[in-house]
């Protein structure tokens, strides 16, 4: 193995630097949380003096943070359940199936992954507006726009990688599957998705991590019965006053979730990742 | 329209898929603002007190006296300022509005051009009251001049220079009566040495500077638009204005640089309320924040915002909330009696005291303060020493690109640049320019 | 919420037709439509999201959709190409400012991509050999990308205040390198933030795949090269770098498309400070839209950003000889 005396000094000034340029800004923000307000409008101090857990527990009040997180929750939720439920449908179409217009369709969803948000947001608006109009379904300002939205954000990306998961999975499985009795999709709920699982895995973190960070058509599409946390967490800096250590409570609370979530799962993200990409 | 109906068909099929699995989790989501007879108004508020909680708590008693009064129900949203006006947007553009919403002020000419908003014509102008229960000069920023107003003033303010007291009294100082008399004191009472100011600017927010922008040019007899409403930015009184204010940081050197970087007023007042300057011009309602970062009322005193000896005594710009009902509302009258309900003497009075506000109405005491002074102060500033911002509908446009021209100049002065008043009027030809193209 | 729900409709009717020609010459037999109803929920999703939107998107850039017409937009009159031409005329301010955005923000992707592959690659190659908590150091690694971008890209503007932010207390209070203290979010150091604070986010990403790939090298490769006398050096410039050319061509891409339309780090980090040296394009589009109410020519810029973006990755793609494999 490569443990030379040069390998371990370069591994160890890496691990310094990456490590110091990771863990600084995460403890910053949870000393930071731990101050009061009047300790994170003065200087700066590495360590708090007087740690304080009450910006825990004023962030809920001086904004509705547990409304907003409940909406964050189901939107996420539901955008990353249909987002992966579609994805698997269209990567196991892309990877088995010969038809024409294939090409077409791999081509145009990769490239909408291209789009620039703002192209499309006013017009998505409109849409919806006019979908509203004509149909009476309410899109602006409710949860159900925001996971249409969101599930199509990690759409291109998911069936792309599920795609290439697929396609890894020997055919000779499903088509014994095939053999068995199943219809191709008993073969795929049998036999390709078992075997996908960790893609499906990663995508669905992919997705949920779209979904809850997502902050441009937020910004536009909520009103206060579908306001999601990244844009509720603004609403800090009041007309009297800039509350970060409360700014920085609600930032770590509202990461725990997706950080352990992603971390607990990161293997099979990596997998998923590495069968998507590489090849 | 093709593309609509094309648009729906797909809509209802792909929401056919997900509707199916997806329960009731959206069930109550559905506005109750804008539909139905039964007289429910929805009421956009924007942000006024310390949080967007607390003005919930404040306006809740008074929306419920006012449906005990008339039997029209309330729908209650308080919107922060960093999403008033795209949420406003985006109502225009849609048509989905409340029925009645507050906007800044300085918004009303270029909302009015929108065409989205009522006119508060002879009809509609009695229903609230007539338009003679009004400060004439709030009132004035309704609209463009000469057209029935497309919003009514609701919460009046104003600037005012605020002095540390202690700090003028030990260094002999009286409150200043000129811009001369002001800077001489802030340079007294300057020592970053010790990290002592003289004043302290949100010269970071661009609403913030163009205020000033404009305040200062006033006192310099020049205007920003002429009565075309074509952009006149360049003219030496607005070169001379603005560079008089930059120079608060750049030559005078009485306000500390890291200011460039205040974006909004907060920041500014919190360093007035904790002693670290002596100075800050603010609108009256930095009463709040004042003593909720721990200055006490006696401590402070205020004086108009001083003019340079020999200028134009402009002390503020009309500032405050306006209330304007959408056009295509459905409760038009709901709206109106709302609209007269928000600016009569009694809620003027129960709300002028929570969110330190001045009243819109003729002869109204203010109860911001109980310091009868300060108030004598503030009403006398708000009604003979403000000018409205300009009244054209390019307003939006003149708000952000010369505030932000501001922006970077005090950047570049922070960061240890020179600004001459050569680069002023070419930033100012930049703006002038954009709004030109824009228009 | 059942995972099958939405495959009913779809299985139902295309079993059956599907079982009857079962076994390993199915694909003859099998239902034509089946890919097709596959597909839709996808196509219908993007057609009404994305595809759909950016035709409007397009017809909008042709229209002078400013505030004197968005109450009623579909009256907006034709601008032609009007819309186009101010915002390619660099003579004039608002043209200017577009250039100058696009410069900034190929200044921000380049430097930023550049950094994110590097660290990224450091530490891949340093974590490739087991050592004794190589999995908590990349659990470590991996919470900056985990993390909400907003709330990452918060911590970093208290950071970077002037007067009250940790990195000014590092490099003045803590280590002396200057009395004079810097301003970080306005001025020209509003780039180096902006890049900062994306590397810190990205570099992450391009770590994890990068990661990803090496597990595919196997281990006696580098034996074997170390049996021959190749350093570390040559080690990694023969059997790493040439092994990870297909993650290196995918991540590359994927990096440049996210910095290049990064509206996220901008908006979060400078609200309405809006410095010059950081008016990423989107962000300056958005603005551009939003505060001056001219969604026409926001929407003519956007649509000029998206002829850039794909000339660059068709060029790009070509240049690499390698399409997307299943395009």
């Amino acid at each position: 193995m490569r443990d030379t005396k040069g390998f371990k000094i370069y591994r160890a000034v890496v691990l310094v630097v990456l490590g110091l340029f990771v863990l600084v800004p995460l403890y910053v923000m949870v000393t930071s949380s731990m101050k009061p307000l009047s300790d994170v409008q003065g200087a700066f101090t590495w360590w708090p003096s007087n740690l304080t857990l009450d910006p825990f527990v004023d962030m809920w009040r001086t904004v509705p943070l547990a409304r907003y997180f409940v909406n964050s929750t189901i939107v996420s939720v539901a955008a990353t359940v249909f987002s992966v439920m579609i994805a698997i449908l269209a990567a196991f179409a892309v990877s088995r199936f010969r038809f024409r217009g294939r090409t077409v369709f791999s081509t145009t969803v990769l490239s909408t992954q291209m789009f620039p948000g703002v192209l499309f947001l006013l017009p998505l608006f409109l849409i919806f507006v006019n979908i509203n109009n004509s149909t009476g379904l309410q899109l602006v300002g409710t949860r159900l726009g925001l996971i249409i939205t969101y599930l199509t954000f990690s759409l291109p990306f998911s069936i792309w990688m599920l795609a290439g998961y697929f396609d890894s999975i020997p055919r000779e499985l499903d088509e014994a599957a095939l053999v068995d009795g199943c219809g191709p999709m008993g073969a795929l709920w049998r036999v390709v998705l078992p075997a996908a699982r960790p893609g499906v895995i990663a995508v669905a973190i992919y997705s949920f991590m779209t979904a809850w960070g997502e902050v441009l058509f937020a910004s536009v599409m909520t009103t206060e019965a579908n306001r999601t946390l990244s844009v509720g967490l603004r609403q800090y800096s009041t007309q009297t006053n800039v509350y970060w250590n409360q700014i920085m409570a609600a930032a770590l609370v509202v990461s725990i979730p997706v950080v352990i979530g992603f971390l607990l799962a990161q293997r099979h993200f990596v997998a998923g990742v590495t069968a998507g990409a590489v090849k | 329209m093709r593309l609509r109906s094309l648009v729906a068909a797909a809509a209802v099929s792909a929401l056919g898929i997900s509707l199916a699995a997806c329960g009731g989790s959206d069930s109550g989501d559905s506005s109750g603002g804008n539909g139905g007879g039964d007289a429910t108004l929805t009421y956009w508020a924007s942000n006024q007190g310390t949080s967007l909680d607390n003005d919930k708590q404040v306006l809740t008693p008074v929306l419920e006296k006012f449906t005990q009064e008339t039997g029209v129900k309330v729908n209650l949203e308080v919107i922060g300022w960093n999403d008033l006006q795209t949420r406003i947007q985006t109502a225009i553009t849609s048509g989905q509005a409340p029925d009645v919403v507050n906007i800044g002020n300085t918004w009303a000419a270029s909302l009015q051009a929108t065409e989205a908003f009522l006119p508060f014509d002879g009809e509609a102008m009695d229903a609230i009251g007539g338009k003679d229960k009004f400060v004439p000069t709030a009132l004035a920023t309704g609209g463009k001049e000469g057209t029935d107003p497309t919003s009514v003033p609701l919460y009046g303010l104003a600037y005012g220079l605020y002095y540390n007291k202690a700090m003028f009294q030990q260094a002999g100082l009286q409150p200043p009566k000129t811009w001369e008399e002001m800077v001489a004191a802030a340079k007294k009472l300057t020592n970053p040495a010790k990290n002592q100011w003289g004043m302290a600017l949100a010269a970071g927010s661009y609403t913030e500077n163009v205020h000033f922008a404009f305040i200062n040019a006033a006192q310099n007899k020049s205007e920003w638009f002429d009565a075309d409403g074509k952009p006149t930015f360049t003219s030496d009184g607005n070169v001379q204005g603005v560079l008089r204010y930059l120079d608060l940081m750049q030559k005078d050197k009485v306000a500390n640089p890291s200011n460039a970087q205040y974006d909004n007023g907060t920041k500014a007042v919190n360093d007035f309320a904790t002693k670290k300057v002596a100075m800050v011009i603010n609108q009256n309602n930095a009463n709040s924040s004042i003593v909720a970062n721990g200055m006490k009322p006696g401590e402070y005193g205020v004086v108009p915002f001083p003019a340079p000896a020999g200028g134009e005594q402009v002390a503020s710009h009309v500032a405050g909330i306006n209330l304007s009902i959408f056009k295509n509302t459905k409760n038009k009258d709901a709206a109106l009696k709302f609209v007269k309900y928000m600016t009569d003497a009694p809620t003027q009075t129960t709300l002028g005291k929570p969110f330190a506000s001045l009243p819109v109405l003729k002869d109204a005491k203010p109860a911001f303060t109980s310091d009868a002074a300060e108030a004598a102060i503030f009403s006398d500033i708000y009604n003979t020493k403000s000018k409205p911002l300009p009244l054209v509908p390019a307003e939006d446009q003149y708000e952000s690109t010369v505030g932000k021209a501001m922006n970077a100049m005090f950047a570049k002065i922070a960061t240890g640049g020179t600004v001459t008043a050569d680069e002023v009027k070419a930033a100012l030809k930049t703006a002038e320019d954009q709004v030109a193209a824009s228009s | 919420m059942s995972v099958a729900t939405p495959e009913a409709p779809v299985s139902a009717g295309a079993t059956p037709r599907a079982q009857k020609k079962r076994g390993p010459d199915r694909r003859p037999g099998l239902s034509r439509k089946l890919p097709y109803l596959l597909l839709a929920p996808a196509i219908l999703l993007e057609l009404l999201i994305h595809i759909i939107p950016m035709l409007v998107g397009i017809w909008m850039s042709f229209v002078k959709l400013t505030k004197f017409f968005i109450a009623n937009w579909s009256a907006a009159p034709w601008a032609g190409l009007g819309n186009y031409q101010v915002a390619v005329d660099f003579d004039n301010a608002v043209g200017e400012g577009l250039l100058k955005s696009f410069g900034v923000t190929i200044a921000f992707s380049v430097i930023t991509l550049a950094l994110s592959w590097a660290l990224g690659m450091a530490a891949a190659v340093a974590l490739q050999p087991a050592f004794k908590g190589r999995s908590i150091v990349r659990t470590l690694f991996l919470v900056p990308y985990a993390l909400p971008a907003y709330a990452g890209i918060l911590t970093w503007n208290f950071m970077l205040q002037r007067d009250t932010g940790a990195v000014n207390h590092v490099l003045v209070d803590n280590l002396g390198l200057t009395s004079d203290r810097p301003f970080w979010l306005i001025g020209g150091n509003a780039l180096i933030s902006l890049i900062t604070v994306a590397v810190w986010k990205l570099w992450t990403f391009a770590f994890l795949t990068l990661m990803a790939g090496l597990q595919s090298i196997p281990n006696d490769v580098y034996e074997a090269a170390s049996v021959d006398g190749a350093g570390l050096v040559r080690q990694w410039r023969h059997i790493t770098l040439p092994s990870l050319r297909p993650v290196n061509l995918v991540l590359v891409l994927v990096l440049f498309l996210w910095t290049f339309s990064d509206f996220n780090t901008p908006y979060v980090l400078f609200g309405t400070g809006q410095p010059p040296a950081g008016d990423l394009i989107t962000f300056h589009i958005y603005n551009a839209s939003f505060l001056t109410w001219n969604f026409g020519s926001g929407a003519a810029m956007s649509v000029l950003l998206l002829i850039f973006l794909m000339i660059v990755t068709g060029a790009y793609l070509i240049v690499t000889g390698r399409r997307s494999r299943r395009a």
